[in-house]
């Protein structure tokens, strides 16, 4: 029922609802939405076919705004309800929005598992490295020494880098990218969206009143060539002004170089069809914060069944096994006695 | 083999007996009651079980932690207790004589393993430079010694086990010599050792052999003067029996009301003692389009079943105490969604982990009022173990009518205790399917068609179920306060005091929607003995034996916890006193106390066990001396 030749042609406008966008002015969030706004109609698929579920945060205001089905639920339980969306219902598109806080810290359990079993969803993760809605405490991927409302003298834990934990969940598809360029979110959106199973893109996204250019070094545009290592499929992974930097693995780490001093031939070809995340996972330990060239694009899309779809199956082998269920036969398939 | 002499000893008819199994955790002693239980129920009788085993799969061996026992009380009339005191112990060794002869009968019957019964296993029992079979201390009971284990060993050479592993048959010897002492029949536990052992035909051997020694026992050994019968129950109403276990029949009443209400299941659950059984039934029943998810961990498992009735999906997560402490806060969102959903509780000892095993009925409060906000739930208890199936389709009734979260309270004793359930005819259960909006709901500013996820039906005051897929009809709805009707995120003061409102009195409306509750008081009684949950039985139990007596007792019992029966408070006025027995310290008589302004007493038990025939009997007598 949600084949894209039905699905009547739609414009950006037909995707916005009715409510007013609250985020403070200047938010990263802002042109995270439109990104997804216009990518809607081009994927061809139905509003009413789409639903879009959320925890808690500043990212997770989200689905009112979305003209689709939503749920806005509670902090960092979205997986868990878009689990059970996505299972009961196969014919429907699940989009994850989450943030830091709600998908690392309190919700962590639960995308661990949503990547593990391989739900069908689509997970953006807001990454802006605070907890803004709660104005302004360091967030599990804020840099250790963040200094904050609950952080005074500076905070000590270690923090996450999301790209490596879903790696290391060997989810079946992880990509990076930022609220200052559109055209790449909505490439990467687009191929979370075709992925089947459970997508997961972290987006470098600004707090400009928490936690302000948090991003600046890598994202601005003058920093871009310099500071993204563009991943592409199938080609050796170069950057800089000229190219003159690549990647090379070596003893399982993968490292900057500059292409001058190893040649061109021993660059990294990029290949995120590889089984084995082992590869995926040392180019996302490039980078251990938002300070050094910083890996963006899909590190990893593997085809491995979807939970929702393998739990089908077995409903369709239990029916073709035992026949569809038969209520009067179930309670009599005990032993029985009679009183007459 | 039997000589004809021996089969000529008298065989004694009894109208009941209580028979409990007592052994270490690992001697199979479930499985002995159970199979036990199971040929008396294929001979006709009335019958109720009592498991009550450590939460330890191995407790240290030989110790009073890790006995194990099962009660099963057979019965040639309508019962409804698994038996205050047992008329007979099996014993396996001294832990387990110890832990359980203090509940025996007067003048019962003991039979022991003697072979377990040396000096090492008495002292591990706590007995010390004293063997309770020499020194007198059981001189009350009828005492059989036999030598369990060794006769055990010798039956089961022919198959060829080693004897460590023969020496673990010695649960079917008990069972072939009690099977006989109770004239059961051998047949049906011959066929289900080859069914359940078939694959390891060595131990399909051993434990055929047991059994029939066992028996063979019983009739050979001149031991026993006497054996008895217990005739099938001829007062049961007339219809298919089959016995079963609470949870058992809360699966298959959810699998039911799946099936009433047309809508596929989603259970969303993790694994916790003693509602994992829910989990792994419904798990067999793929065949009728049942979504079982085991989740990673208990806020994933109601998330997940939430998210599938948001989709068109029955959802429901099953759990305990524990447990419900993690649901809290995704019952207040389902509160909030207004969307159906069903929360089954066993209810076991606590507070936190507590007595695993155990069961208890102190989590009410917690249904009731556990959430943070005005977060009204409605909440259903099973009475008996067959009575879950009829509770779980009463509350997806609840639940898809009025699209709220209900909470189902059944608990550890109902869970695992079993009783013959006559089956019903399937065109007799309800109707409880609704239908899911379609259409807009109502007519915008601009003349515009719309739908607004919170305009309620006037008369349930239920918001109309839309499901994603359905044209013209996205919404988005969540945890924040929406505005009346039109479903938008609203914080206006006046709205959320109307909001609030709505949501109380659409639960509390549910009231014109159930029975009275019934009272049972033929004689005109000025004590009302008014319970909830499984003590139930315990309490039909103490009122007929109060009435045997010439005194005059009502019972009231209650299905519905939320909202309360429309004519309680009237039923408890009308009483000089109102006692409410539970096994918690005081819950549902502070509801009462404080809804009705009746001077209602507790009547409290904390002990990991149900409550005695006997404890409500001498309760209820007490306050007749009192008053006199």
């Amino acid at each position: 029922m949600t084949e894209v030749a039905t699905a009547p042609a739609t414009t950006k406008k037909d995707w916005a609802s009715d409510q007013e966008v609250r985020w403070c002015p200047g938010c990263g969030d802002y042109s995270i939405l439109t990104a997804v706004q216009m990518l809607m109609p081009e994927l061809g698929v139905r509003r009413e076919d789409t639903v879009f579920v959320s925890g808690i945060g500043c990212s997770s205001r989200f689905p009112y705004y979305m003209n689709t089905y939503g749920i806005h639920s509670i902090h960092g339980r979205a997986p868990a309800l878009a689990t059970g969306i996505a299972v009961a219902r196969p014919d429907l598109h699940v989009w994850v929005i989450t943030g830091d806080g709600d998908a690392l810290s309190i919700g962590g359990n639960h995308l661990l598992h949503a990547l593990r079993r391989n739900v069908n969803l689509t997970i953006i993760l807001f990454n802006n490295q605070i907890y803004g809605l709660t104005k302004g405490q360091y967030s599990p991927t804020s840099e250790a020494g963040k200094v904050t409302k609950s952080t005074p003298f500076g905070s000590l834990d270690h923090p996450y880098n999301p790209v490596s934990l879903a790696l290391g969940a060997e989810a079946s598809f992880v990509a990076r990218t930022h609220d200052m360029d559109r055209k790449h979110m909505m490439e990467m959106f687009r191929r979370a969206y075709e992925h089947k199973g459970t997508a997961l893109v972290e987006v470098y996204q600004n707090c400009n009143v928490f936690n302000n250019a948090a991003f600046e070094e890598i994202t601005s545009k003058e920093a871009r060539p310099r500071m993204l290592i563009p991943l592409e499929h199938g080609r050796a992974i170069r950057f800089g002004e000229d190219a003159e930097k690549g990647v090379v693995v070596e003893d399982g780490m993968a490292r900057v170089v500059a292409v001058a001093d190893v040649g061109p031939d021993r660059l990294l070809v990029h290949d995120e069809h590889r089984e084995d995340p082992s590869l995926a996972f040392a180019l996302s330990r490039l980078a251990s914060g938002p300070h050094s060239p910083t890996p963006i694009g899909v590190f990893r899309d593997v085809e491995r069944a979807d939970y929702g779809t393998l739990v089908d199956q077995q409903l369709v082998a239990a029916v073709e096994r035992k026949g569809p269920g038969d209520l009067a036969s179930l309670l009599t398939s005990g032993s029985t006695w009679t009183v007459s | 083999m039997a000589d004809t002499a021996s089969r000529e000893r008298p065989v004694i008819d009894l109208d009941r007996a209580v028979i409990r199994f007592a052994g270490d955790s690992g001697d199979g002693m479930q499985l002995t009651g159970d199979r036990f239980t199971t040929s008396s129920a294929l001979l006709g009788n009335d019958l109720s079980t009592l498991p009550d085993f450590p939460a330890e799969i191995r407790a240290p061996a030989g110790t009073l932690a890790g006995v194990s026992a099962f009660q099963v009380h057979i019965s040639d009339h309508d019962i409804v207790t698994p038996g205050d005191h047992p008329n007979v112990l099996v014993a396996m060794n001294p832990a387990a004589l110890k832990a359980n002869i203090a509940d025996l009968a007067e003048r019962g019957t003991v039979i022991v393993n003697s072979d377990a019964f040396d000096e090492r296993a008495l002292a591990k029992a706590g007995y010390h430079d004293t063997n309770p079979l020499t020194d007198g201390s059981l001189h009350a009971y009828t005492v059989y010694e036999v030598p369990m284990t060794s006769l055990t060993l010798e039956a089961t050479k022919p198959s060829g086990t080693k004897p460590r592993d023969a020496e673990r048959s010695k649960n079917f010897f008990a069972l072939g010599l009690i099977s006989w002492l109770y004239t059961r029949p051998l047949e049906p536990t011959l066929a289900w050792i080859q069914e359940r052992f078939g694959k390891t035909p060595m131990v399909a051997e051993a434990n055929t052999l047991a059994f029939k020694a066992g028996w063979n026992f019983g009739e050979t050994a001149e031991l026993f003067p006497s054996h008895y019968e217990v005739k099938p129950a001829k007062s049961l109403p007339k219809g298919t029996y089959t016995n079963i276990s609470g949870n058992t029949a809360m699966a298959w009443g959810l699998v039911a009301a799946g099936q009433l209400a047309k809508l596929p299941l989603f259970l969303g659950s993790y694994p916790i003692t003693p509602a994992s059984d829910i989990l792994h039934e419904l798990s067999k029943h793929k065949n009728f389009g049942v979504r079982t998810m085991q989740a990673e961990d208990e806020i994933a498992g109601i998330g997940a079943a939430l998210g599938a009735s948001y989709a068109g999906s029955l959802g429901i997560t099953t759990t305990s105490g524990p447990g419900l402490d993690l649901k809290t806060e995704t019952i207040g969102l389902a509160v909030s969604l207004e969307l159906p959903l069903l929360i089954i509780d066993i209810q076991r000892g606590g507070p936190s982990t507590g007595l695993p095993t155990k069961t208890e009925q102190a989590d009410l409060l917690q249904a009731l009022y556990g959430r943070h906000g005005e977060a009204p739930v409605p909440v259903v208890a099973a009475a008996t173990p067959g009575d879950c199936f009829y509770a779980a389709i009463e509350a997806a009734r609840i639940a898809l009518k009025y699209r709220t979260p209900v909470i189902v309270l059944s608990d550890g004793y109902l869970a695992n205790g079993a009783e013959p359930w006559r089956i019903p005819d399937i065109s007799d259960l309800p109707d409880i399917s609704v239908p899911f909006a379609t259409e807009p709901n109502h007519v915008g500013d601009d003349g515009g068609e719309e739908f607004w996820p919170y305009l309620r039906d006037p008369e349930t005051l239920a918001r109309p179920w839309a499901i994603p897929g359905t044209t013209g009809l996205m919404h988005r709805i969540g945890g924040l306060e929406k505005s009346d009707g039109g479903g938008a995120v609203s914080y206006d003061p006046a709205n959320h005091d109307l909001m609030s409102r709505l949501r109380v009195a659409k639960v509390a409306g549910i009231a014109a929607d159930i029975p009275p509750v019934e009272v049972d008081d033929p004689d005109g009684a000025d004590v009302l003995l008014l319970g909830w949950g499984s003590t139930y039985g315990a309490i039909v139990a103490g009122v007929r034996r109060i009435r045997a007596q010439g005194r005059k007792v009502a019972h009231a019992h209650l299905r519905h916890l939320n909202p309360l029966p429309p004519n309680l408070g009237e039923v408890v006025r009308s009483y000089r006193r109102v006692v409410v027995p539970e096994m918690n310290l005081g819950q549902l008589v502070k509801v009462i106390r404080s809804e009705y302004l009746v001077d209602a007493k507790g009547l409290d038990k904390m002990r990991g066990k149900p409550f005695r025939a006997e404890e409500i009997e001498q309760a209820v007598l007490e306050l007749f001396l009192n008053r006199s």
